[in-house]
C-alpha cells in the first residue's frame, strides 16, 4: 500500500494531490528560505492565521450572491485579501509604533484568527444544519477534494515555484543584506513585497491541503533544515525546495494510504524528520560535528595554555588542562613535564615569541591579524619569512 | 572552580589576595577563534587602570568574562583572592550604553535605584534614605533634575552618566566600566573622569575599557594592553610605550595616537 | 440582564474570562519587553499534543491530567526551542516555528489515530474553548454568592482560574525587582549576582502555567491574544513599567467583559438568534483596543535607541 502510494498507483485524484503537495512543498521551501535568511520566518505565521476571516467572509459573500459558498477559488481569493490586510497591519504596527515585529506578528495572528472564529460561528448559525465545512481550512483536508481543487493547488504551486526561480537573485541579496542591496540600487521595499507576496501565495495555495495552522511549517522547517548543510544561499534555496518537495510528496502519499493519516500533519512530520536528521547529522554545521569540533577546539586551547605555562615554569591550575596533558604524554601523573612535554613546551613558547615579534612589525600587519593564540606561525608564514623573523629574534636575547 | 589552591605559589597568592580583580589563564571564544587567549591580569587596588587595545582585541570580552557575563573556555577569576560570587557586593559595573534598550518603560531614578538591588532585596521597603542616596548619586554625575525623566529622552552622554550614577549607588570598592567615554560629549567626559578620580582618591579601584589612547596618560595610573593575549601590564610610564602599542595595534596605530606618547 | 439569569449564565464565564485574560496579560508585559512575545503563541500550539498524550496515558478527559500534560508539553517545547537555537545556531523565531508546528502536527496525528469519538476532545475545543458552557446551575440570584451549598456548584474552572491568577500576581509582585532589572539590563543584573537564566526560565514557566490553566477554560486563541494585545496596547499608553502593567490589566478586563457581552448579546441586538464565539470575540476586542492605542496612544512612538544586539 505504502509502495503503491509512493509510486502513484492509488488513483488519479491521489496522484494529483501527491504531485500538488510536492510542488507546493518545493515552492514553500524555496520561498521560506528568503524569509528565514531575512530573520522573518514567523511573519508567515501572521499571514497564515490572517487568512481565516477572509475565508469566512468570502463564504458569506458568495452565499449572499446566491452562489455556492464553498467554491475554492473564491475562498482562496478571500483568504489572500485578508492575509494581505494582516501583513499591512504587521508592517504598520512595526513601522509606525514602538512595537517590535514579533509583538506585531503575535497581535495580528491572534486577533485575525479570533475574528475568523467569530465569523465561523456566524456561518454556523447561518447554515444551521448544513455543514459549511470551513473548519477543514484549519487543519487542511484532502478527503473529498474535487479534481479541480487539486488542479488549482498544483498549478498554484508551479506558478509560485517559477516566480521564485525568476526572482531568486534580487531576493537573495535583500534577504542577505538589506542595506547593501539598497546601496546597489535595488528597490528593496518592492522586493520585500514580492517575498511577502510569494509567502502569501504559498499560504493560500496550501490552505486546502495543509491547513492554515500548519502551512507555516512548510515555509520554515525546510529552510532551517537546509541551512545546516551549506553556507551558500543559492544551495540553501535549492535544498530547501528539495526538502519541502520530498516532505510534500512522501507526506501526501503516506496519508493517502489510510483515513486516519491526515495530510497536513503527516507532511509536517516528514519535514520535521528531515530537519532532525539535518540538525544532528549534517557535516560541519550539524550538532554532532559542532560538538566534536568544540571539544577538539577546547582541548587545543587547554593544551596550548598548559604548554605555555610549562615553558614559563608557571603552575597549571585547571583539572581539565592537567588531564588532557597527561593523556597526551606531555606531563607525568605527578605533573612534572615529560621529555616530549618539554620539547612541545619550548616549541609553543618559541611560536608565541615569534608571534610577538611579528605583531610588533608593521610590515606583517596582515599576518598579525590572524593571531588567535593557537595558530602555529608556520601555517601563516613561508619558511623564508620565518627565517627572517627568527633572525630578528636572536639579537633581542630571547631564545 | 576552586581558586587559590595549594599549588598556587605563595608569591602569587599574596598578589591575588591584594588584587580586587585578577584573572589567570583566561580564554574566551565566540566560535573557533579565541577572542581572548590565556590572559593573566592582576589589577592593582586604589588606582585607575585602562584596558586598551585595538577594535576586536577582546577588551570588553575580557571584562565580561571576568564578571561572569560571558562564560570563558578556561581560566579562573578572583576578587580579593576569593571567588567572584562572594565579592559581588563590592563590585560595581557600568556596561556599554548600547547593550540595553533605552525604550524600556522606566525613569532615570528607577535605573539608579537598580544599583541598590542587593541592599533592597526582593521586597525590602524603599526608604527615604535610599531615594536620597540615589538622588545624591545623580547629583555627583551632574544629572540632578533628571530623576523623573523617561530614560528614552536622554542623550548619549546623559545615558552614560545615569549608568555611572547607578554604579555609584552600588557603593562598591571596585568599579568596572566598559567604554565609558564612547560617543559622549566633552562635558560628560569631564564629569565622568572627575567622578572616577574622586573614587580613586577615596581608595577605590577603577578599571575601564578605554579606546582613546591620547587621554590615557591624563586619566589613568596604570594600563593593561591587550590584543587577544596580554601585551603588557603596568604603570602608564612603563607599560604605555611605543613598543607595546606597536605590538598590540600593529599598523593600525595612527601617528596621531602615537603623539600621546610624547 | 442583571438578574438571576445573569448570575446563572453570564457571571461565571465572564469572571473566568477576566481571570484568564489578566493571568496571561501580566507575564505578557515582560515577554513583550524581552522580545519573546511569540513564546505565548508557541506554548498555546503545543497544548494540543500535551492534552492528547495525557488522554492516551490516562484514558480519561479530566482537567488535571490534561493540564499536567499541557504543562509538560510546553516545557518540552521550550527546551526544544532552546536546544535548537543554541545547538543549531538558529534564530529564535525560526526555532520556535519548527518546534510548535511539528508538535502541533504530532498532536493532530495522535488525535486522529486514537479513538476519541466517545469523549469530547477535538482540535476546535483546544483552539477556542467553550466559555459559554461554564454556567452555574445552582445559582438562584446574587444571594447565591453567599450560599456555600450553591457555591460548591460553581464550574470548577472558576476557582482554578482564580487560583492561577492569584499565583501569577503574587509571583510577579514578589519577583518584581529582579524581573524588571534583568529585563532591562541582563548583563548588569548578572554582575549583581542575580540568576538571570533562572529568572528568564521562571517567567516562561509562569506564562506556561497561565496559558495551560486558561486554555482549559477558554481555549488557545484568548491565550495568545491576551499575552500580546493588552501589554502591547498598554505600552503605548505610558512610559512606566508599573503603569504599563496596570493598563494591561485594565485592557484585559475590558476585552473579556466587552468581548463576552458582544458575543452573547450582540447578535441578538442585530436580530440574529445565535450567539457567536466568546473566545473569538474577546480576542477581536483586544485587537480593536490595540488598534485604538496604536492610532491614539500618547506614547505610541519609540523614544530611545534600540539595543545594538539582541
Amino acid at each position: 500500500m505504502v509502495w503503491e502510494a509512493l509510486t502513484l498507483q492509488l488513483g488519479y485524484n491521489a496522484t494529483l494531490v501527491t504531485l500538488g503537495a510536492a510542488l507546493l512543498g518545493m515552492a514553500a521551501g524555496a520561498t521560506g528560505t528568503f524569509l528565514f535568511l531575512g530573520k522573518r520566518a514567523l511573519v508567515s505565521d501572521a499571514i497564515s492565521h490572517a487568512t481565516l476571516p477572509g475565508v469566512a467572509l468570502a463564504f458569506v459573500v458568495m452565499v449572499a450572491l446566491g452562489g455556492d459558498g464553498r467554491a475554492l477559488p473564491g475562498l482562496l481569493a478571500g483568504s489572500a485579501l485578508s492575509a494581505a490586510v494582516g501583513l499591512l497591519c504587521v508592517s504598520g504596527l512595526t513601522n509606525r509604533t514602538r512595537l517590535s515585529e514579533d509583538a506585531a506578528i503575535g497581535a495580528v495572528l491572534s486577533v485575525f484568527f479570533g475574528f475568523g472564529i467569530v465569523l465561523l460561528t456566524v456561518i454556523q448559525s447561518m447554515t444551521a444544519g448544513r455543514q459549511a465545512g470551513l473548519e477543514s481550512f484549519l487543519l487542511g483536508s484532502t478527503a473529498g477534494m474535487l479534481l479541480q481543487d487539486a488542479v488549482v493547488i498544483a498549478a498554484g504551486g508551479a506558478v509560485v515555484l517559477l516566480l521564485v526561480v525568476l526572482l531568486r537573485r534580487p531576493m537573495t541579496m535583500v534577504a542577505f543584506d538589506r542595506e547593501f542591496a539598497a546601496g546597489a540600487g535595488m528597490n528593496v521595499p518592492r522586493i520585500e513585497l514580492a517575498m511577502m507576496g510569494l509567502a502569501l501565495a504559498i499560504t493560500v495555495v496550501g490552505l486546502k491541503i495543509v491547513g492554515l495552522i500548519l502551512i507555516v511549517a512548510l515555509l520554515i522547517i525546510p529552510a532551517v533544515a537546509a541551512r545546516f548543510w551549506t553556507d551558500r544561499v543559492g544551495q540553501v534555496v535549492i535544498l530547501a525546495g528539495l526538502i519541502g518537495g520530498t516532505s510534500g510528496y512522501i507526506g501526501a502519499a503516506l496519508s493517502a494510504t489510510a483515513p486516519a493519516l491526515p495530510t497536513g500533519p503527516i507532511i509536517v512530520l516528514v519535514a520535521f524528520g528531515l530537519f532532525t536528521l539535518s540538525l544532528f547529522a549534517a557535516p560541519n554545521r550539524g550538532v554532532m560535528a559542532a560538538l566534536l569540533r568544540h571539544r577538539r577546539f577546547r582541548a587545543r586551547v587547554h593544551v596550548r595554555q598548559g604548554l605555555l605555562a610549562l615553558a614559563q615554569a608557571q603552575p597549571i591550575y585547571e583539572g581539565l588542562t592537567l588531564r588532557l596533558m597527561r593523556r597526551r604524554g606531555l606531563i607525568r601523573a605527578d605533573g612534572v613535564a615529560t621529555d616530549l612535554g618539554r620539547i612541545e613546551a619550548a616549541r609553543a613558547l618559541r611560536d608565541e615569541r615569534r608571534w610577538q615579534v611579528l605583531r610588533s612589525d608593521p610590515a606583517h600587519e596582515e599576518a598579525a591579524a590572524s593571531y588567535d593564540g593557537l595558530t602555529p606561525l608556520d601555517d601563516v608564514l613561508t619558511p623564508d619569512q620565518l627565517a627572517a623573523l627568527d633572525s630578528g629574534l636572536r639579537p633581542k636575547g630571547v631564545s | 572552580m576552586e581558586l587559590v589552591t595549594p599549588e598556587t605559589g605563595t608569591e602569587d597568592r599574596a598578589l591575588l589576595e591584594a588584587s580586587p580583580l585578577a584573572v589567570r589563564g583566561l580564554t574566551v571564544s565566540y566560535g573557533e577563534k579565541p577572542a581572548v587567549f590565556s590572559v593573566d591580569a592582576t589589577f592593582q587596588p586604589g588606582v585607575m587602570t585602562a584596558i586598551v587595545g585595538p577594535n576586536g582585541a577582546g577588551k570588553s570580552t575580557m571584562l565580561k568574562a571576568a564578571l561572569g557575563i560571558v562564560t570563558p573556555l578556561s581560566g579562573r577569576v578572583t576578587a580579593w583572592g576569593a571567588p567572584l560570587d562572594k565579592m559581588r557586593d563590592r563590585i560595581a559595573y557600568v556596561p556599554q550604553r548600547a547593550s540595553v534598550d533605552w525604550d524600556f518603560p522606566t525613569r532615570v531614578l528607577d535605573v539608579v535605584m537598580m544599583g541598590q538591588y542587593r541592599q533592597l532585596g526582593l521586597l525590602g521597603r524603599v526608604r527615604t534614605e535610599h531615594m536620597r542616596t540615589a538622588l545624591h548619586c545623580l547629583e555627583r554625575v551632574g544629572m540632578d533634575g533628571f530623576a523623573d525623566r523617561q530614560i528614552g529622552q536622554l542623550s548619549g552622554g546623559q545615558q552614560q552618566r545615569v549608568f555611572l550614577a547607578r554604579a555609584l549607588a552600588q557603593d562598591a570598592d571596585l568599579y568596572l566600566l566598559d567604554e565609558p567615554f564612547a560617543g559622549v560629549d566633552a562635558a560628560t567626559e569631564t564629569a565622568i573622569i572627575s567622578v572616577l578620580k574622586a573614587l580613586r582618591d577615596q581608595g577605590r579601584t577603577v578599571v575601564a575599557v578605554h579606546h582613546d589612547l591620547s587621554t590615557v596618560p591624563d586619566y589613568f595610573d596604570r594600563v593593561f594592553v591587550i590584543n587577544t593575549s596580554k601585551v603588557a601590564e603596568g604603570p602608564v610610564s612603563e607599560a604605555f610605550t611605543r613598543t607595546n602599542l606597536q605590538e598590540a595595534y600593529g599598523g593600525r596605530l595612527a601617528a596621531a595616537q602615537m603623539g600621546a606618547l610624547g | 440582564m442583571m438578574g438571576e439569569e445573569f448570575v446563572v449564565l453570564s457571571l461565571p464565564p465572564m469572571l473566568i474570562g477576566i481571570f484568564a485574560a489578566v493571568a496571561c496579560a501580566i507575564p505578557g508585559n515582560f515577554l513583550l519587553l524581552r522580545r519573546q512575545a511569540l513564546i505565548g503563541d508557541a506554548i498555546s500550539h503545543v497544548v494540543l499534543p500535551g492534552i492528547v498524550v495525557a488522554f492516551l496515558l490516562t484514558g480519561v478527559v479530566a482537567a488535571w491530567p490534561m493540564m499536567l500534560g499541557a504543562g509538560a508539553a510546553s516545557l518540552v517545547a521550550v527546551a526544544l526551542i532552546e536546544a535548537i537555537r543554541r545547538l543549531g545556531g538558529i534564530e529564535p523565531g525560526a526555532a520556535m516555528g519548527v518546534v510548535f508546528t511539528a508538535m502541533f502536527a504530532g498532536g493532530v496525528l495522535l488525535l486522529e489515530q486514537s479513538d476519541t469519538s466517545s469523549v469530547h476532545l477535538d482540535v476546535e475545543h483546544a483552539l477556542y474553548g467553550n466559555l459559554e458552557s461554564l454556567i452555574w446551575l445552582d445559582a438562584r440570584g446574587w444571594g447565591s454568592l453567599l450560599d456555600m451549598a450553591a457555591l460548591r456548584g460553581l464550574p470548577p474552572e472558576l476557582p482554578r482560574m482564580a487560583l492561577t491568577l492569584a499565583f501569577v500576581t503574587v509571583l510577579t509582585w514578589v519577583f518584581w525587582r529582579p524581573l524588571k532589572l534583568s529585563t532591562f539590563d541582563e548583563g548588569f543584573a548578572r554582575t549583581t549576582g542575580l540568576p538571570v537564566g533562572a529568572i528568564g526560565l521562571g517567567l516562561v514557566v509562569v506564562a506556561a502555567i497561565a496559558a495551560v490553566a486558561a486554555f482549559d477554560a477558554v481555549g488557545s486563541i484568548i491565550v495568545i491574544a491576551m499575552f500580546i494585545c493588552p501589554p502591547a496596547a498598554a505600552r503605548m499608553m505610558t512610559n512606566g513599567l508599573e503603569a504599563q502593567v496596570a493598563w494591561s490589566v485594565l485592557f484585559a478586563v475590558l476585552s473579556a467583559i466587552l468581548g463576552y457581552v458582544l458575543a452573547g448579546y450582540g447578535p441578538l441586538w442585530l436580530g440574529f438568534d445565535d450567539a457567536v464565539s466568546a473566545a473569538g470575540m474577546i480576542a477581536t476586542v483586544s485587537g480593536v483596543i490595540l488598534a485604538l492605542a496604536a492610532v491614539f496612544g500618547p506614547y505610541r512612538h519609540r523614544s530611545g535607541a534600540r539595543a545594538e544586539h539582541a
